[in-house]
């Protein structure tokens, strides 16, 4: 990245999103006071949140919801219509927030083409999370305490069982265990409310008929030979996957956990077989865990996908045979169509492969900025006060997003003259997090990537600490054999 | 550095910390929940045998008994048997002194031993829901992987145990 690159990235916010953001405050306040007793000033935010839709196909919708639940009526379908609403806001920040990065960049993306929504039968798992979440509306965030977490308990176990339901699932797990931790919410001081309505309208809206599919990561059981890296400049993404074979060269693995969940997504450059145009895609490897799991031993529950952790742990490359990629850039899994190859470097991938690559579509549900991750590469810079500058421009630095199941440390990052990082946008600012780092510290040279310990920890004290805490997976998979299956 | 300032507008914002390492052997399961510090403690001598333990915040009152009801025979003297002190201790450890005595609503130093914080007595407690809920939390280990992208992990990253 260039310093005037990111000065365009990190110029004035692009027209409208701040007028959209402040329109979605209006509603995570009055979510958070609880839609079951509006007062004036509340039900005029969800008015003008209305307002702002009316020339959309949502608009009539959410204009019919937010004076039905003024009136005190607060039914599902009012409720799905506001998360419609909220969500479509976010999804332009989201696309001129990207299209801004894209821009400032120089990188050009596919399109996303309108696939035909599947719609699924209604399942009765979903009318149990949708009635939790029509709860939680009502009552509000500060009205919630132990009780109100609890009733979730039932549908997030029935939904953890169908394979199909598994991000309304782990979503659901995740936000209870926040109430739960927060409750009672009304003894809190500040309430992350973005964040909790976030999720709340993610979830509504995975309950719907069609949010199930997602669109992306069906498995295709002929396995589709489609063509293979056919994807032009600017060309529209296609909702059906494509097969793809090549060389996979990773540029940092970003990993997402909550107490009873852990996905690890690697970043890389595809060379698809054949000299196609390098495609920029996310392998997406996830498994669930419990609370105690942690640190360098979560990796062990991902021990499924040896060649990956394999290839993170050493620094190699990977060839890939036939796997499905969909025009969102998620190129599904497969650990036996994969086989290690060269040693890769991230540094040079970023610097040699990002400026040519084609990057993916961002499916329409998803479009929410805090999906925004896009791998840069940031070198010839100076640190100071928390931030990399380039040319007197800054970008902050994530230094919490520095899990210790990886060894990049603080320390690490701020003394770094090479970092691999991923762009992303949160609470009205851009901010960079750390994937893999290269400088001198205390005149010993050090490089050190996200994924070294895919494979175990290669750090002696990190080595020590692990053998004395035991092999936490070990002694729970033992319990569970033991009382699950007697 | 993230400024703090903007918690409420943040969509990433970490709302709970990874808890600490420590061996699950002796205390496989601890919680704070459902207004209780309760959990699952082994059984010294029998490997098939669990005791479930738990204190109430509300009323700092104490129970032990095996998963299948049988009152422990630790509590006969009326003060707390070695589970529920490898239960207090196994929490701090993985919770901080600090949350669990937020929990607890007792005051409690660094040097202070938990329990002897705690005036409670014994006290009848749901011992079958709690190791339900612990075989609830063994079956997560039993659930299949995926490969298919989970988008909205983008709001749970994986953090630093400490506040940064
Ligand atoms: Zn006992």
């Amino acid at each position: 990245m260039l310093g005037v690159q990111l000065a365009e990235l990190t110029g004035a916010a692009p027209d409208g999103t701040e007028e959209a953001l402040d329109l979605v405050a209006g509603f995570d306040d009055a979510l958070a006071h609880g839609l079951g007793r509006l007062g004036g000033e509340r039900s005029a935010a969800l008015t003008a949140l209305a307002g702002a839709l009316d020339a959309t196909p949502l608009g009539p919708a959410v204009r019919e919801a937010a004076e039905k639940i003024a009136a005190g009526s607060v039914t599902d379908e009012h409720l799905a219509a506001l998360a419609g609403g909220r969500t479509a806001l976010f999804g332009a920040v989201h696309d001129a927030l990207l299209g801004r990065l894209d821009a400032a960049l120089g990188r050009t993306r596919a399109g996303w083409a309108e696939a035909a929504i599947e719609t699924d039968a209604e399942a009765p798992l979903l009318g149990a999370a949708r009635s939790w979440l029509q709860e939680l509306a009502i009552t509000g965030w500060r009205g919630v305490d132990h009780d109100l977490v609890s009733a979730s308990d039932q549908a997030v176990e029935a939904l953890l069982a169908d394979p199909g339901a598994r991000r309304l699932a782990v979503l659901l797990d995740g936000l209870a265990a926040e109430l739960r931790a927060s409750s009672p919410v009304a003894t809190m001081e500040r309430l992350p409310v973005r964040r909790w309505a976030d999720l709340w309208a993610r979830a509504l809206l995975l309950c719907r008929p069609g949010g199930r599919s997602g669109l992306v990561g069906r498995e295709e059981p002929g396995g589709r030979s489609g063509p293979v890296g056919r994807e032009e400049q600017g060309s529209v993404g296609r909702e059906e996957p494509t097969q793809v074979s090549g060389r996979l060269l990773i540029l940092g693995v970003d990993v997402h956990e909550h107490a009873t969940a852990v996905q690890a997504q690697v970043h890389a450059v595809l060379e698809p077989a054949g000299g196609a145009r390098p495609r920029v895609v996310r392998v997406s490897v996830g498994a669930a865990k419990v609370d105690t799991i942690v640190g360098p031993a979560v990796w062990r529950l991902l021990d499924a996908h040896p060649t990956l952790l394999g290839a993170l742990a050493e620094r190699r490359g990977l060839d890939v045979t036939d796997m499905s990629l969909p025009a969102s850039g998620d190129l599904i899994w497969h650990d036996d169509r994969a086989a290690l190859a060269e040693p890769a470097d991230p540094f040079v991938t970023a610097r040699v492969l990002l400026p040519e690559a084609a990057f993916p579509a961002v499916p329409p549900l998803e479009r929410h900025p805090v999906r925004i991750a896009e791998p840069v590469l940031v070198e010839g810079h100076r640190i100071g006060d928390g931030a990399v500058e380039l040319d007197g421009h800054t970008l902050a630095l994530d230094l919490d997003r520095l899990p210790g199941l990886g060894p990049l440390t603080p320390a690490m990052v701020t003394a770094a003259e090479a970092c691999v990082g991923l762009v992303r946008w949160d609470g009205g600012r851009w901010t960079l997090q750390p994937l893999a780092v290269r400088g001198t510290l205390k005149r010993k040279p050090f490089e050190a990537h996200g994924g070294d310990w895919a494979m175990g920890p290669t750090d002696p004290k990190v080595v020590k600490a692990e053998a004395k805490a035991g092999d936490a997976v070990a002694v729970l998979r033992e319990r569970a054999g033991r009382l699950l299956r007697r | 550095m993230i400024e703090t300032a903007a918690r409420e507008q943040r969509s990433a914002e970490p709302v709970v910390r990874p808890v600490r390492p420590r061996k699950l052997g002796k205390v496989p399961f601890v919680e704070l929940a459902d207004g209780r510090l309760q959990g699952v403690v082994s059984s010294g001598s029998d490997l098939a045998r669990v005791y479930v333990s738990s204190i109430s915040a509300a009323t700092h009152g104490f129970s032990c008994s095996t998963n299948n009801n049988r009152p422990c025979g630790g509590l006969s003297g009326g003060s707390p048997c070695k589970h529920l002190r490898a239960l207090a201790d196994e929490a701090v450890l993985q919770y901080g002194l600090d949350r669990v005595t937020r929990y607890l609503r007792v005051e409690a130093g660094d040097d202070d031993d938990l329990m002897s914080r705690l005036d409670g007595t014994r006290e009848a407690a749901p011992a079958a829901g709690v190791f339900s809920r612990f075989l609830r939390h063994l079956a997560y280990l039993e659930l299949p992987g995926s490969t298919a992208p989970i988008a909205e992990m983008h709001w749970f990253p994986a953090v630093s145990a400490e506040v940064r």
